[in-house]
């Protein structure tokens, strides 16, 4: 028998029929939608007099734009209430569910799927955005899309989608302390380039990957996109289904063993081959942040900036113009930089367990007075977690402003904005010029190493800031 | 919907020497907040065209009119990141119906096929030519030719073919879309969907 991946069985699986000399009509399981990506397709299939085909396949919550404050109040910003007003009213008239500001379950559309368990294994699973890859935590095909295939799904629960080429990502060892699994991936990143893995799928494998927690595998799979790979995925194990089972959408009594017995023959064949492969030992890999605007650049937060040796032409140009931006040296190290914001949240690190982290580090410090510290949960759920866990206060006592779930300062929609020149260190996805507002300075980290940066008011080694 | 139909386009080309341009560059999130599709060009590349005043900056090239056309040649690793399909909207609100590059983000170079603006992918060699080209003589135009499937820098006659899968060509010629594809297929979708 042919041995297969496990992208292979599962796209293999949700292939209605192949074009020939084109792309494949593929089946999408689960539809998520948010108030942003979502506006136009409706309006296109109202143009076009059709409606959406299978409306329980869809789920929807506004996030992205939403104001982090007042959440019970109108909107202020006439635009963003719009497009949250315009959101309702397609889920209304199609039959949608819809999770909406203020109640139980509304949070960013990549945190609330797992914590509901409507994400689970061997699903294929797209959402109009790039953070979609975050569910291939759970083994599950999902990755980001523009809007025209967003109506697409909506009109057909279909897009025409090419195959993508297969690569895996093997980290073996264990990570020393005060490395966490975002750092995993933004050594990775870093490694491998922010362009270097366009073109394929990825699955990461190896038993530093086994020994994460589902919370920290979506951390690592959440930012595949960000090394151009359309999503990435983790095989199901032990650790997914104990997440899962209970979950509100999770398959129940005997459905859930036939589920299970279905979900464990979804790995990767002994012997299969991957288009690339990498390898990486976690032991090698320290607490990273980013120093420039892709994150792709990227060190060991001990480290240097890179000079600009060995670079030419476009290369050498865009190197120093990311660094103008930034207002960082070549060579220069980064420890020690001072620092203005600290954010916590987003779907890369806004879960309970990053909350969770970072309140434990801070517990008993006061962050300094040169920072101004938000942490913002992904998810109703995860902001109720932290009051009753007594997170809340720690974090509040710290210094820390804790604000309502949403997006927030990951692209700064709403007015959670990081001033021009200001230097930020996020637990977010994206250190893009003006991601996190015009002219904002972005590095990012992990929970831990924000944690740290709160404390000391400049970047520092979170092994290293409680010892003096 | 259904877009223009795309077969030869002849045109000068403006240059963006960037690489890793990515799409919160191309459309800030700060701009996605419409409801509709229209529009978006005004703020094609809003923060490296105006300053936080609004004033155009000078050394842009969008800003300088000696540069002009359908055409945009960029840098490496063009539409990073973000899926916005908004960053095609721009481009194309603004006018430019073809991309030129070494290498495109994937999400991106979808986006365009779904709505007709081209993205060509050319070797490393000859995108450095033609941004050498272009970026000497602005009257300078390039041939972007889908049924032959060829890029040709007109001034020197220096050609490369490119890669476009046949369905997505006949979709361009035609001004086809993928919905009105997958509608056609409807019986068939039903058909899968029923075991899943």
């Amino acid at each position: 028998m042919e041995k297969t991946t496990l992208f292979d069985k599962i796209w293999d699986a949700h292939v209605v029929k192949s074009v020939p000399a084109g792309p494949d009509v593929f089946f999408i399981d689960k539809h998520f939608i948010h108030e942003v990506t979502s506006p136009v397709a409706f309006l296109n299939l109202e143009k076009r007099g059709i409606g959406v085909k299978n409306p329980s396949r869809t789920v929807a919550t506004p996030d992205h734009n939403v104001p982090t404050v007042d959440q019970d109040k109108t909107i202020k910003d006439k635009l963003s209430r719009m497009q949250v007003e315009r959101l309702r009213e397609n889920c209304a008239k199609y039959g949608i569910e819809l999770h909406d500001l203020g109640s139980a379950h509304h949070g960013i559309v990549h945190v609330i799927g797992p914590e509901l368990g409507i994400t689970q294994p061997g699903m294929t699973i797209v959402c109009g955005d790039s953070h979609t890859s975050t569910h291939g935590a759970f083994g599950a095909i999902a990755f980001g899309i523009g809007t025209s295939e967003v109506e697409m799904v909506l009109a057909t629960q279909c897009i025409m989608q090419s195959k993508a080429k297969k690569m895996r990502i093997t980290i073996d060892g264990v990570a020393g302390p005060g490395v966490t699994s975002k750092d995993l991936i933004l050594y990775v990143i870093a490694q491998i380039s922010a362009a270097g893995a366009t073109g394929y799928f990825v699955e990461y494998a190896g038993s530093a990957i086994r020994s994460l927690s589902m919370e920290a595998r979506m951390t690592v799979c959440n930012m595949s996109i960000e090394m151009g790979a359309r999503g990435g995925l983790i095989a199901p194990d032990e650790t997914t289904f104990e997440y899962l089972k209970g979950k509100d959408y999770a398959p129940k009594g005997e459905d859930w063993d036939k589920a299970v017995a279905h979900w464990k023959t979804l790995k990767t064949d002994d012997g299969a081959v991957f288009d690339k492969e990498y390898h990486f030992d976690a032991a090698d890999i320290e607490p990273m942040i980013t120093y420039g605007t892709n994150p792709g650049m990227g060190i060991k937060v001990k480290g240097n900036i890179p000079t600009t040796e060995g670079m030419e032409g476009s290369n050498k140009t865009s190197y120093l113009k990311s660094l103008a931006y930034m207002g960082f040296e070549p060579g220069e190290a980064i420890k020690g930089k001072k620092v203005d914001f600290v954010f916590v949240g987003s779907c890369t690190n806004g879960r309970i367990e990053d909350i969770r982290s970072v309140a434990e580090y801070v517990k008993g410090h006061k962050k300094a007075d040169n920072i101004t510290a938000w942490i913002v949960p992904g998810s109703r759920e995860v902001e109720k977690m932290a009051h009753e866990e007594g997170l809340v206060k720690i974090l509040e006592e710290a210094g820390f402003e804790l604000r309502q779930p949403g997006c927030s300062a990951c692209l700064a929609m709403n007015d959670d904005k990081i001033p021009s020149g200001k230097y930020a260190v996020s637990t977010s996805n994206r250190n893009f010029e003006g991601r996190q507002g015009p002219g904002a300075r972005t590095m990012l980290a992990s929970p831990l190493t924000v944690a740290a940066v709160a404390i000391a008011g400049e970047i520092c080694d979170p092994r290293e800031v409680f010892q003096n | 919907m259904a877009y223009d139909k795309f077969t030869v386009l002849t045109s000068t080309a403006v240059p963006l020497p960037t690489d890793n341009v990515d799409t919160d560059q191309i459309i800030p999130a700060r701009f996605l907040k419409a409801t509709e599709r229209e529009g978006f060009g005004d703020n094609l590349f809003r923060d490296w065209r105006y300053d936080v005043e609004g004033n155009p900056k000078k050394d842009f090239v969008l800003n300088d009119p000696t540069y002009s056309g359908k055409i945009l040649v960029s840098g490496r690793n063009f539409g990073s990141g973000s899926s916005r399909e908004h960053a095609v909207w721009a481009l194309y609100d603004y006018g430019f119906r073809c991309v030129v590059s070494s290498f495109f983000a994937d999400i991106f170079k979808n986006n365009c096929l779904n709505i007709g603006v081209l993205p060509v992918t050319v070797s490393p060699e000859f995108s450095d030519k033609l941004m050498e080209t272009i970026t000497a003589n602005p009257a300078a135009t390039i041939t972007v030719d889908i049924p032959a499937q060829k890029i040709t820098l007109d001034s020197t006659g220096e050609s490369e073919s490119f890669d476009i899968n046949e369905y997505k060509k006949d979709n361009m010629q035609n001004g086809f879309d993928d919905i009105d594809y997958l509608l056609s297929m409807s019986d068939e979708i039903d058909a899968f969907a029923a075991d899943k």
